[in-house]
């Protein structure tokens, strides 16, 4: 046979392994992050039709409006994050691999990020225009974008992994990961919206950059678990 | 023989008073066998009767009521990496992304595998299998059976010591299970050991195959 020498796990092994896989895969197949950021900006270019173009009204919704268009919108793309790798058998190769699933969990959460949160971040000063927010106001949102829609992929990776197997999963998905988003939410639509009204938004984004914290330590050990169970 | 794989202790893989329940029913209980260098142990038995889980009570996917897995004389939970990291698994599943290319799909499996290949070396392992031509096409556009030759490509290239095999002659042509069963020989004469649930005939030129019937 061949003498390839066996290199042993790695965390960062796994976790390029997976990133580069998934980045690869979501290249071949742009419709799933087109429609992520599609859904974005029509939600959120939606509700200025809906509502009336009243400036100060607009203002006042703006950063709201946008932070539940970016929640729905990350949310959209993440029943298929597991799903597809079990339905293939790719799970139970991962989990049999010598890397630990810290580091293939976390390159899969990182890459679903880089194709929703990060593109949803970049994006959301455009989107602000239309509601009018201030240069400032444009600012603190897209940082709070930044920091909170990696807890959301996170959050929604961990309840992807849970709700795998079961039947209805999209549905179970939903009840289990939309309530859980719903503090980050608070936090993120809060930042801009202090800043928009002359206080400071460095509570909230102290706040969420906690969560982050939090749940970059927790979340990729938890979806290990889910999906060591999964695949029993 | 003198292998790669050749260790101090004959039995590289032992399992101990293995038991298993799936839901109510007792699939089997007080299993014990051991697997050596060199040695392909067929697991044999009707549908239905508990190949498959012992396979996976084996790599540790499922986790089983009862009994030990000794991987080199040390329990395989005390390090489930050590014992992955000299194992391959080819279950019912195909683990091959649909979207990717014969190339690609072999690439990352072995990455993920830890193991170190080139360009050239996967080339020429595809060649071997008959997919020369095809391996720039995505797996979606390839039929079953050489779907399962990019899994052939896989153990071939794959520095794992143990295969554990779950019907690997499944939708494979003659000339597939030919292949399979070229594999199989060098992979047994080089002191490697296989785990096969099959209910086909495996009759590699070398190597000890010893068969295990369930009941």
């Amino acid at each position: 046979m061949n003498s390839v020498p066996q290199a042993p796990g790695s965390f960062s092994g796994g976790f390029a392994w997976a990133m580069a896989r998934d980045l690869r895969l979501a290249w071949r197949h742009p419709d799933e992050a087109v429609l992520t950021v599609a859904f974005f900006v029509l939600v959120a270019s939606l509700f200025p039709l809906g509502i009336g173009a009243e400036p100060q009204l607009l203002q006042r919704i703006g950063p709201g409006v946008i932070w539940v268009g970016a929640l729905l919108a990350a949310f959209l793309a993440l029943p298929g994050l597991f799903a597809a790798d079990y339905a293939d058998g790719s799970l139970e190769q991962m989990t049999l691999s010598p890397h630990p699933a810290l580091g293939w969990a976390g390159g899969k959460i990182a890459a679903h990020w880089i194709v929703s949160g990060l593109p949803l971040t970049l994006l959301s000063p455009l989107i602000g225009l239309q509601y009018g927010l201030t240069p400032d106001t444009l600012l603190v949102q897209a940082l709070s974008l930044a920091i909170g829609t990696p807890v959301l992929s996170l959050l929604g990776g961990a309840c992807a992994a849970l709700a795998l197997g079961a039947r209805g999963g999209g549905m179970l998905l939903a009840l289990l990961a939309l309530p859980l988003f719903v503090p980050v939410l608070i936090f993120g639509a809060g930042a801009a919206e202090a800043q928009a009204t002359g206080l400071s938004p460095a509570p909230h984004l102290s706040l969420l950059a906690a969560a982050l914290i939090a749940a970059l330590v927790g979340l990729p050990w938890a979806v290990g678990a889910a999906v060591r169970i999964a695949v029993d | 023989m003198t292998g790669k794989h050749r260790s101090g202790t004959p039995d590289v893989l032992q399992v101990r008073d293995l038991a298993c329940r799936r839901g109510p029913a007792l699939l089997f209980s007080g299993l014990g066998f051991e697997v050596a260098g060199g040695e392909l142990l067929c697991v044999r038995g009707p549908n239905g009767c508990g190949k498959t889980t012992l396979l996976r009570c084996v790599t540790g996917l499922t986790r089983p009521d009862e009994g030990t897995i000794l991987w080199h004389g040390e329990p395989s939970h005390v390090d489930p990496e050590r014992m992955r990291a000299g194992m391959a698994y080819a279950g019912h599943l195909p683990s091959l992304k649909d979207d990717l290319t014969a190339e690609e799909n072999l690439e990352f499996s072995l990455r993920l595998r830890g193991a170190a290949t080139t360009p050239g070396e996967r080339r020429e392992a595809l060649a071997a299998v008959g997919l020369d031509k095809r391996r720039r096409i995505p797996s979606r556009r390839l039929s079953a059976g050489q779907r399962r030759r990019i899994g052939l490509a896989r153990l071939a290239l794959d520095p794992a010591e143990l295969w554990i095999l779950d019907e690997p002659l499944t939708a494979l042509d003659d000339a597939g299970q030919a292949l399979f069963t070229e594999l199989l020989d060098r992979h047994l004469a080089a002191g490697g050991l296989a785990l096969a649930a099959t209910h086909h005939r495996l009759a590699p030129a070398s190597g000890v195959v010893r068969e295990l019937r369930l009941a």
